[in-house]
């Protein structure tokens, strides 16, 4: 069931890219779809290190817009910074906990909060990121807190 | 040329226009910043805004074609590499014992010392 489903996304996918439809090119994208999957396979008896992503897709997506604004926002704010004549710069390193179970949701706050300018995830520990600022304001952990419960908010069930 | 048309192609120069100023600023920010943690900072100026605006503005330009559809997976690659490359960066400055001078007032956090396993590399 699950080869099934691989080979109709690869297959898709390839579809998509490639633009060519002749007999001969269809073909050799399923050929190369197949073989793809009987990589996989021998890549799954190697290593059972699968992600499991549990997202709920339509709070995601909702997730995904708040962040599209929350990055404008945040480019504003350096771009002001970059281009004002004395720079105020502030820079700190402080400590984020974070409280997704997942792997995938850790990966996608810390890089969250590297994507929106003016924060860097630096190290990441058990329980908690470390975070580089930029201009440092005192709001600035209540509003990373703040990305921390909508992005914990998307996780179906849980580990 | 129609209405609809002329719009679709304003908008995308629009986008395009100020997707190439974020990027020209980002290179401003780059040399203007006096060290490198905040450097770093300006760097993501251009993979953010920069990338996001210019990729939608190509996309406005190619139409619902397939080169939408590539130009949209590629944006999705770049949101996820970009974030990840510039946390290697900062990561293996912050291994090295690099530490950003901090502001007035304020104390960094450092890093809990990795359980050292035999020889350990940090």
């Amino acid at each position: 069931m699950r080869s099934i489903a691989i080979v109709i996304v690869l297959f898709a996918l390839w579809l998509l890219l490639s633009g060519i439809y002749t007999t001969m090119i269809v073909g050799l994208g399923f050929a190369s779809s197949l073989l793809v999957l009987i990589i996989i396979n021998r890549m799954d008896t190697r290593d059972g290190d699968s992600v499991e992503i549990r997202f709920s897709p339509f709070r995601f997506a909702k997730y995904i817009v708040w962040l599209m604004v929350e990055i404008a926002r945040a480019n504003w704010a350096v771009t002001k910074t970059i281009l004002s004549r004395n720079m105020s710069i502030r820079q700190h390193l402080f400590t984020v906990p974070y409280t997704q179970k997942t792997d995938v949701a850790q990966v996608m706050f810390a890089n969250s909060i590297t994507l929106t300018p003016g924060t860097i995830t630096v190290e990441t520990e058990d329980g908690q990121f470390l975070v580089h600022a930029v201009s440092y304001s005192d709001d600035d952990p209540a509003a990373i807190a703040d990305m921390d419960a909508r992005i914990t908010a998307c996780e179906i069930g849980g580990a | 040329m129609s209405g609809l048309a002329l719009i679709t192609e304003v908008m995308s120069w629009i986008l395009i226009v100020s997707g190439s100023i974020f990027v020209v600023i980002g290179a401003v920010g780059t040399l203007r910043f006096p060290d490198f943690w905040s450097r770093l900072h300006a760097a993501s100026i251009t993979d953010s805004a920069g990338m996001i605006l210019l990729v939608a503005g190509m996309c406005l330009q190619a139409g619902p074609t397939l080169i939408t559809v590539k130009l949209l997976i590629i944006g999705i690659f770049l949101f996820i590499t970009g974030p990840t490359s510039t946390h290697a960066v900062a990561n293996a400055a912050l291994v090295t014992g690099l530490r950003p001078v901090e502001g007035k007032g304020l104390v960094g956090d450092e890093p809990t010392p990795l359980a050292a396993e035999g020889e350990s590399d940090a």
